[in-house]
């Protein structure tokens, strides 16, 4: 023998298909952190969203919750700022600020929640509705598009009226009314994916529906659900602010829009008192604007062709 | 290697299958579809309204009538007409779904008396705020794309969205407390609230100076608010068209950039815009209800409003049914006219 054949070199066994697919999310993780934090307006989205979501988690240390109760209100009704109530007071002599800061636990609480729910609800019918092409997929996506064109906040009066005023009530309206417009997205991202070869790689080694959907759609439609959800939060901070204000959210709690109501019912805006209008409204524009920025800065990053500036 | 078949011959099965065969032109078929999606879209709404208040779990009758004093005559009436067979009353609201089997509790009269007069204040407010939210909209949209990452952009864009993140009930409470109101010693300039002073012929020219001064502030409200998303809509559209191709044929043909800019790229740009407009209509109808509450005017959204303290639910209902109607005969005028307007989707 003249020519020797050279021994091939082992592949390493060490590395499972999981470890490797474990591996290379983490990578892109950080790649995805590493252009986020390259992008000012989205990491300013950020900044201000930590600093409220602080203020919510220690209101009770800043204020204590007795500053709520309106029998223990210390001050006259309608003060305009000074040292004593740096926002001057309410109609029943409380301190604004105190009511802003515990304002936004449940701003924030509901608008997360009725996002999350939103999300789910929307996911779901999004990639059944696109996995399945016949019958059940044309009823949803039906389903989807009379949701859609129904008047939202119509709509959410309708049913938050059936329902009755409660926290749980209010993010279980926003969160069923809000959903179609992520279904209609998901739907289509999951037809895109549905064509790819992987798929039908895996229906042909003998997948079931459920496991094509959760392990093969699922992971694909995942970043632009979650890209949608910074913008959906934002929504939904907003609906439950306007419902509030219409005396729609939980009676007994604090919101920034039960605060608006409060002030425009109670008559603040021939009071002239603006301090009390003013700083609940400008917390709401704070946070949606912090999410709508990073929402952009998501969307920017995984598709660079819809670059915002 | 042998291909799957069934793969090959699913993608073309359903195109050339019978059932939809020639019977009319691309053209009508299209204008029948989206007319017979509008339909069921009403239907499904009116079935919605119908089950939605009485799947609930409770008595009817309490729900009627919760947190209000109720005359006992009102409480047997409603009793009579809510315990009568579902199907009897499906019929009756099937017959006339915006007379829902009974009076509107606050008013004590039938709901379509109530709502009529009501429908043209809402009508002028969101009709004339989305004509000027749209023009301004679109101009700044266009203005920002095609300076895009300029001064003018910059500051456009950062506006628009601070203004796209703003409730319009608070918008319209800040604008009313500024300039009806007046703050720090200022007088008001606009009134608080209203449609028009009492005693004012509406019919005559003074008159129609009087509504238009009292619509100011409502109508700026919604229209600033509105403005905003649409040329954020109009500016990324607008962007996108601005990278196709047909764009350098024209400018290498020599064509003029400002040729290229209103000839071009702007017309094909402002179909999605429009459309969304449209979509959004059931958007500026929710904007409409705390308008109108904020600045007192006697209009659909008022009256919602006002049905919600009791609740008022046979005026809630009929409300909702007249809203949704409203939006869905929106987006269907949008679907002919996009349709017409760009023949690329009628098929």
């Amino acid at each position: 023998m003249t020519t020797t054949v050279p021994t091939p070199t082992p592949t390493p066994i060490s590395a499972s298909p999981k470890s490797i697919a474990r591996a290379r999310r983490k990578a892109s993780r950080r790649a995805f952190a590493k252009q986020f934090a390259r992008s000012r307006s989205g990491m300013l989205g950020l900044i201000v969203l930590i600093v409220f979501a602080l203020l919510a988690i220690f209101a009770p240390l800043l204020f204590p919750a007795t500053m709520l109760d309106v029998t223990k209100a210390t001050g006259m009704p309608y003060e305009p700022p000074s040292l004593e109530f740096p926002l001057g007071t309410d109609v029943s002599g409380r301190s604004v600020l105190a009511l802003v800061v515990w304002g936004a636990r449940v701003s924030l609480v509901v608008g997360l929640a009725a996002t999350v729910l939103s999300m789910a609800i929307g996911t779901s019918v999004g990639i059944v509705s696109g996995h399945y092409r016949g019958f059940l997929g044309g009823t949803l996506d039906r389903f989807t598009d009379w949701f859609l064109v129904i008047p939202f906040l119509p709509l959410a009066i309708v049913l938050a009226t059936v329902l009755g005023a409660s926290m749980l009530n209010i993010i279980i309206v926003i969160g069923v009314t809000s959903w179609p417009g992520t279904a209609r997205l998901i739907r289509a991202q999951t037809l895109s994916v549905g064509a790819r070869p992987y798929l039908e790689r895996s229906r042909a080694l003998g997948a079931g529906n459920v496991h094509q959907m959760v392990r093969h759609v699922l992971p694909n439609v995942m970043p632009l659900v979650l890209a949608n959800t910074t913008l959906a939060v934002s929504i939904s901070i907003l609906s439950e602010t306007t419902l509030s204000f219409l005396g729609l959210g939980d009676p007994t709690a604090v919101s920034w829009g039960s605060i608006l109501e409060e002030a425009f019912a109670s008559g603040a805006v021939s009071q002239g008192a603006w301090w009390y209008i003013v700083p609940p409204g400008l917390c709401v524009v704070l946070v949606v604007l912090s999410f709508n920025l990073m929402g952009r800065s998501v969307e920017e990053i995984l598709d660079p062709r819809k670059g915002a500036t | 290697m042998a291909l799957m078949p069934e793969a090959g011959l699913d993608i073309t099965a359903p195109e050339t299958s019978p059932a939809s065969g020639s019977w009319a032109s691309p053209g009508v078929r299209y204008v029948v579809r989206r007319i017979l999606a509008a339909v069921a879209t009403l239907i499904f709404v009116v079935l919605f309204n119908f089950f939605l208040f009485r799947m609930l779990p409770g008595d009817p009758v309490k729900l009627y009538t919760r947190g209000r004093n109720v005359d006992p005559e009102q409480v047997r009436k409603l009793t009579a007409a809510l315990n009568r067979p579902l199907g009897q009353q499906f019929l009756d609201y099937i017959r006339n779904p915006f007379a829902a089997n009974v009076d509107s509790v606050k008013y004590s009269q039938p709901v379509w008396s109530v709502i009529g007069e009501r429908v043209w204040p809402t009508l002028l407010l969101v009709g004339v705020a989305t004509l000027i939210a749209t023009v301004v909209g679109v101009w700044l949209g266009i203005r920002s794309a095609w300076n895009r990452g300029e001064r003018f952009d910059r500051i456009s864009t950062n506006t628009t969205l601070v203004l796209y993140s703003m409730p319009e009930f608070w918008l319209g409470m800040i604008l009313l407390i500024v300039l009806g109101v007046g703050v720090f010693g200022l007088p008001g300039l606009f009134p608080t609230g209203g449609l028009s002073t009492p005693g004012v012929d509406t019919s005559s020219l003074r008159g129609w100076l009087d509504v238009a001064w009292h619509l100011f502030l409502p109508v700026t409200t919604l229209a600033i608010v509105y403005l905003a998303e649409y040329s954020l809509v109009m500016r990324a559209s607008l962007i996108d068209e601005m990278g196709q191709d047909y764009l350098q044929t024209a400018r290498a043909k020599g064509l003029m950039d400002k040729l290229v800019r209103r000839r071009h790229a702007v017309p094909n740009a402002l179909l999605p815009t429009m459309t969304l407009i449209f979509l959004n209509l059931g958007f500026v109808v929710g904007g409409a209800i705390t308008i109108e509450y904020v600045f007192s005017i006697p209009g659909l959204g008022g009256l919602t409003v006002d049905a919600l303290s009791g609740p008022d639910v046979p005026l809630l209902q009929a409300l909702f049914l007249l809203f949704s109607a409203a939006v869905i005969l929106a987006n269907l005028i949008a679907d002919l006219l996009y349709a017409r307007l760009d023949p690329r989707v009628r098929t």
